[in-house]
């Protein structure tokens, strides 16, 4: 069964005078699903995610968020959706504790489940025992974390992070990725905005490249490598021979072959050469691995850009 | 278009916080000591004289909180220029201070609309001020009953109730200034200054102002057959846009019962008065009602500015 769609924007429009912020954009997020949201700063990202929840009112166009108008019923949307904004801020002078009991009672929940996901989730956010800590004496990492716990005490079917990783550490960014998809595995669907493209490919089902308010490109990392760096096929071919170079460039369709390492090789080609590749080189060679290479969001991102300069 | 949910929803949760943070934050502390400390010396130093001479006036109590003892000024007027600096400093950084700590975009996407969160800030504000200024009375009545050896009468205990009142809405008013300065402005310093801007226009300059105005619009204050009574008019009303003069106004007729006109007096009204006799607490009532309705209404006003204000803001840091 397809899952459901958890958000949908339709020809979304943010305005502000003459200035055209969100650009009639289409976007559809479903339930299980972490979707990222990507491009330059002033692209669009942030005030697409306060429309989507209820804090700005489009132009034009419609949303639904958990199957509410966040325009019309933005109690219902906030509800449903937990949101992490980038530097989460907090009361420094109230503990850990209360910081939490405060917004979770705004949210609707009573003292007790207050208490009992506090503690569940501190924990699966690795903060234990700082509860009755004051949130001043907290490092960013342990404020980005204290911002997840919040939206795991909510338990929303909709997790919403603005650049949740901007301010971390290489250490604290790869655990709280893990968090993330820890979302995921709850079922909550998760729209992930970033400018660290590498963590959005490590996490994201699907990206959405923004671009002066458009949705410029959305779909998988790799259907979008297929539509930016053309043919599209990235093989990663691991073999011990002779000439193995010559040999690949020589084969009909591939467009370019680079050495990685000793005994590993990208083929860039036009379409699903692997069972040819094997063909050629099993009988002379020591063929271990042949799959498809991940290409990078990195790459994408930048030869997208490139292009969209170059055409200005 | 309509949306849906109560826009008081959360009113109650964000009330408790504010005012909890408030009554036990250092500033709110260091504020109110000061005006403990100056308006308690005012009025003891004002007991110390009544009982030297304790027969003169029937009403006692309300001449505590009246009378100046050099060099401290009267209780009173001590109130009315320091209040103002305790509304200042609890709402000076009310919503920008949301702004600077990053804090608003995490509440907002609670399911509460802004206006719980403005409204409740400012009642919170105006609890925390109740408080301080019912302590105060409270405080200084206690003072009056252990140093004077006697009970306040009915009539005094109206009067003082309704001056707690108006020193409530006239907290009201410069706390509505502060809030409106704290969603203006983005940096609390900025607000803060503002809102003191206001203070000493209103508290220094507005007397020197209005003569001045007041000869503009209605010429000058005498002319060749005595007083020029739109000049008196239009400076008594131009006056009466600082909502310190209504304050004094207020205090003026409700604690010196004698009190039986707030402005220009023709001989025909006082025709048949027994001048320096007191009004009833009601005719006191009836005088001051307009000033007293004025500073609420102030106090609507600006926060309502203040609220349209906040609601066109765009919520991110």
């Amino acid at each position: 069964m397809a899952e459901e769609v958890v958000i949908r924007a339709e020809g979304l429009t943010k305005r502000y005078a003459a200035t055209v912020a969100v650009d009639h954009i289409d976007l559809e997020v479903r339930s299980g699903e972490i979707v990222g949201i990507l491009g330059p700063n002033g692209s669009g990202k942030t005030t697409t995610i306060l429309m989507l929840l209820g804090l700005t009112e489009p132009t034009e166009g419609r949303a639904e968020v958990a199957g509410f108008d966040p325009l019309r019923e933005p109690l219902e949307v906030k509800r449903r959706v937990g949101y992490l904004p980038d530097s989460v801020g907090f009361y420094d002078g109230l503990s850990a504790r209360d910081n939490l009991a405060y917004t979770g009672r705004l949210a609707g929940l009573s003292r007790r489940e207050i208490d009992e996901r506090f503690t569940e989730a501190l924990a699966r956010v690795g903060l234990p025992d700082i509860g009755r800590e004051r949130v001043g004496t907290f490092s960013r990492g342990m404020r980005q974390r204290l911002g997840l716990a919040e939206i795991l005490m909510k338990r929303p079917s909709i997790a919403i992070l603005d650049e949740p990783t901007a301010t971390l550490d290489p250490h604290s960014t790869q655990e709280f990725l893990g968090m993330i998809r820890g979302l995921k595995t709850d079922g909550t669907a998760v729209l992930l905005s970033s400018h660290h493209l590498d963590q959005v490919q490590s996490v994201c089902d699907r990206v959405a490249l923004f671009n002066h308010g458009r949705i410029a490109l959305s779909g998988s990392v790799t259907e979008l490598a297929q539509r930016v760096l053309g043919g599209g096929h990235v093989i990663d071919v691991e073999v011990r021979g002779a000439g193995i170079r010559d040999r690949l460039a020589g084969m009909p369709g591939v467009v370019r072959v680079q050495e990685l390492g000793p005994e590993l090789y990208r083929v860039d080609c036009d379409r699903d050469l692997r069972p040819e590749i094997a063909r050629l080189l099993a009988p002379s060679s020591e063929l271990t691995g042949i799959r498809f290479a991940e290409p990078s969001l990195n790459e994408v991102y930048t030869r997208y850009f490139d292009e969209v300069r170059r055409a200005a | 278009m309509r949306r849906s949910g109560s826009p008081f929803t959360g009113v109650g949760i964000v009330l408790a916080k504010e005012a909890a943070d408030y009554l036990s934050g250092a500033r709110m502390w260091l504020v109110e000591a000061l005006v403990f400390l100056t308006a308690i010396a005012a009025a003891y130093a004002a007991i110390l004289s009544i009982r030297a001479n304790i027969g003169e006036s029937p009403f006692l109590f309300l001449r505590l909180l009246t009378m100046a003892q050099d060099p401290l000024p009267s209780f009173i007027a001590l109130l009315g220029f320091l209040i103002p600096l305790v509304a200042i400093a609890i709402g000076f950084d009310a919503i920008n201070g949301e702004f600077s700590r990053r804090t608003l975009s995490r509440v907002l996407a609670q399911p509460i609309y802004r206006d719980a969160l403005l409204l409740g800030k400012f009642l919170a504000g105006l609890l925390a001020l109740t408080i301080g200024l019912a302590s105060l009375w409270l405080l200084v009545i206690g003072l009056g009953l252990l140093l004077l050896g006697l009970p306040p009468s009915g009539e005094e205990m109206v009067r003082m109730l309704g001056f707690l009142v108006a020193t409530i809405a006239y907290g009201g008013v410069w706390l509505a200034v502060a809030f409106l300065f704290s969603v203006i402005f983005r940096a609390p310093a900025t607000a803060a200054l503002a809102a003191l801007g206001v203070w000493l226009l209103f508290a220094l300059f507005w007397s020197v102002v209005t003569p001045l105005l007041a000869t503009l619009i209605a010429g000058p204050p005498e002319d060749i057959f005595g007083p020029n009574l739109a000049y008196l008019q239009t400076a008594q009303a131009l006056d009466r846009i600082s909502p310190n003069t209504l304050y004094a106004e207020i205090a003026l007729a409700l604690l010196q019962p004698s009190t039986r006109a707030l402005g220009p007096v023709f001989y025909s009204q006082i025709q048949g008065a027994l001048l320096g006799a007191p009004l009833p607490a009601t005719q006191s009532f009836i005088l001051v009602w307009p000033q007293l309705t004025g500073l609420v209404a102030a106090m609507i006003l600006i926060f309502a500015v203040a609220y349209v204000a906040f609601q066109r803001q765009e919520i991110r840091a």
